[in-house]
């Protein structure tokens, strides 16, 4: 199957301190990809390479044919993805109904529609992540997190984006409501038949949204496959953190 | 010792450097569209509207201060009858202007830190770049422009208001004559003093506005960097607000 991001031997540091050490990955299309990796292992770092926020010190990231670095692209390239930031990012000085609208404003996909046609679908997908429709007109600072969840996921996917990236989607919430948000965010990329790619710590978040999981250890992929075959896949770094998640979930 | 001296001196030019690049930055995006019309409007509410109340209080406490130190001062060699121009002159020029800006920069460029700040911490600035928004258009230029549409009308207000002040405190406290009073200010009203006090507002009105993205764009992470790069922000605009003062009295009254 044709590879929609493609990321090739690519180095990221801080100083002295090397975060990405020639990592190497490819998602493919459609394609429900998970990330695992400890605190502080580089996820982050990566997603905003792959993003372009971040330059890489070396190596390619191709994301449909379009590379990283090219500039005369970028906003194109971008606008492929919409993102799931783990704090929601939602704009505190817009109200909900404000922060999807102005998301697709900024959408070249968008650009001929009326400001009624945006609000229109504003208002349909934040009715779609289950949000009722008192919430248009109040503030993110208002909401509860999982609320804000929420509209950030209605603001994500009222672009239309060819792939969604969620960074850490559960942090932060309870058990239940991060329950509720992981079925929700399953749903949604099983409906809009896009790529989806999580950044996550969590074993049970890899294991109920990936078809595929890449495990992180020391600035590369040290394994990637299907999450009930981790348990004995023969990598020591990845088979001790399928145990430490275990033991944790079994003392909850 | 001076190893340690030059490091510093390096890291000073550095960060000038880092400053002005900002700075040009922002001026640049003030003048190339996309332009953001709402964000504009609702910083000129925050900046100049909700300014008001503090920047006329502090306008009217000065007009009245300085009144009644020109009192004491003159009848020393009988010139109080100069106290109106004095008054006039003062406020306008220099008083107005300077304390007006002081006061905004204290409220203002310590929110634009915060609120900049902040949205770097919460991941907004990284939201914007993802949706293709520039945040130097979309956060930098409305403050900018804002700032320097705002101060001046702040400004021309605190004139107003501090020459008000003077002349209650003079035929009130001091036993000038209402009529005399006023046909002094009359006299002696140029159109330059006042003109040259609401350019050196908008200046000041840069200051703020850039001063305040500056150190919010460049705040640490965490709550402790924002509250730092708030504390940065006011102590740099009203050091760019004295200096900038001091510049502009020269090049306009400057012999
Ligand atoms: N802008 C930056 N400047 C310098 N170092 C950075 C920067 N961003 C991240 N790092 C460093 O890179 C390393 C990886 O950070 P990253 O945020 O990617 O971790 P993470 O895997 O996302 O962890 P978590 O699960 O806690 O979010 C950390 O040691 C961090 O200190
Ligand atoms: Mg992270």
């Amino acid at each position: 199957m044709k590879n929609t991001i493609t990321i090739e031997n690519i180095h990221k540091s801080f100083g002295k301190l090397h975060v990405l050490n020639g990592l190497s990955l490819n998602i493919e299309n459609k394609e429900a990809h998970v990330i695992l990796g400890q605190s502080g292992c580089g996820k982050s770092v990566l997603l905003k390479c792959l993003l372009g926020i971040f330059e890489i010190d070396s190596g390619e990231i191709t994301v449909s044919g379009i590379s990283v670095k090219d500039k005369s692209q970028s906003k194109e390239y971008m606008q492929k993805f919409s993102i799931l930031f783990q704090g929601n990012a939602l704009f505190d000085s817009m109200t909900v109904i404000e922060n999807v609208e102005f998301g697709i404003k900024q959408s070249l996909k968008h650009k001929h529609l009326s400001d009624k046609e945006i609000r229109s679908i504003a208002e349909e997908k934040i009715l779609a992540v289950g949000l009722q429709d008192r919430v248009f007109d109040i503030y993110p600072a208002e909401m509860s997190g999982g609320m804000q969840k929420r509209a950030a996921l209605a603001r994500a996917i009222a672009v239309e984006p060819e792939i969604l990236l969620f960074d850490e989607p559960t942090s932060g919430l309870d058990p239940i409501t991060g329950g509720l948000i992981c079925n929700l965010l399953k749903d949604t990329v099983k409906n809009l038949g896009i790529t989806s790619l999580t950044i996550t710590h969590d074993l049970r978040v890899a294991e109920f949204l990936s078809d595929r999981v890449s495990v992180i250890n020391k600035g590369q992929v040290a394994w990637i496959g299907h999450t009930k075959d981790m348990k004995k896949c023969g990598n020591e770094f990845v088979e001790e953190f399928y145990r430490a998640s275990n033991v944790i979930s079994a003392r909850k | 010792m001076i190893a340690t001296l030059g490091e510093y001196t390096l890291a000073s030019l550095r960060e000038i450097g880092r400053i002005s690049a900002f700075i040009a930055n922002g001026v640049k995006c003030c003048f190339t569209p996309p332009f953001y019309f709402k964000e504009i409007l609702r910083h000129i509410i925050s900046i100049g509207f909700y300014s008001l109340p503090i920047v006329g209080l502090t306008a009217i406490f000065v007009g009245m201060a300085l009144a009644l130190q020109m009192h004491v001062g003159f009848t020393r060699f009988n010139a109080e009858g100069a106290i109106a121009t004095v008054v006039l002159i003062g406020i306008t020029r220099e008083l107005g202007p300077v304390f007006a800006g002081l006061m905004v920069a204290g409220r203002m460029s310590s929110s634009i830190a915060a609120e900049i700040g902040s949205m770097k911490v919460s991941e907004q600035i990284d939201a914007l770049v993802t949706m293709s928004v520039d945040p130097y258009k979309f956060l930098v230029a409305p403050r900018i422009i804002a700032a320097v549409l705002t101060m001046p009308i702040l400004v021309f207000i605190a004139d107003i208001i501090g020459v008000m002040g003077g002349f209650l405190v003079a035929t009130t406290l001091l036993d000038y004559s209402t009529g005399s009073y006023l046909a002094q200010t009359a006299n002696n009203f140029e159109l330059w003093d006042v003109l040259s006090g609401l350019f050196k507002a908008a200046a000041f009105g840069f200051s703020i506005a850039s001063f305040g993205c500056y150190h919010g764009f460049s705040s640490d992470l965490g709550a402790r960097g924002v509250g730092r790069a708030t504390t940065s922000a006011v102590v740099a605009s009203c050091i760019g607000i004295l200096a900038l003062n001091y510049i502009l009295t020269t090049l306009f009254f400057g012999a």
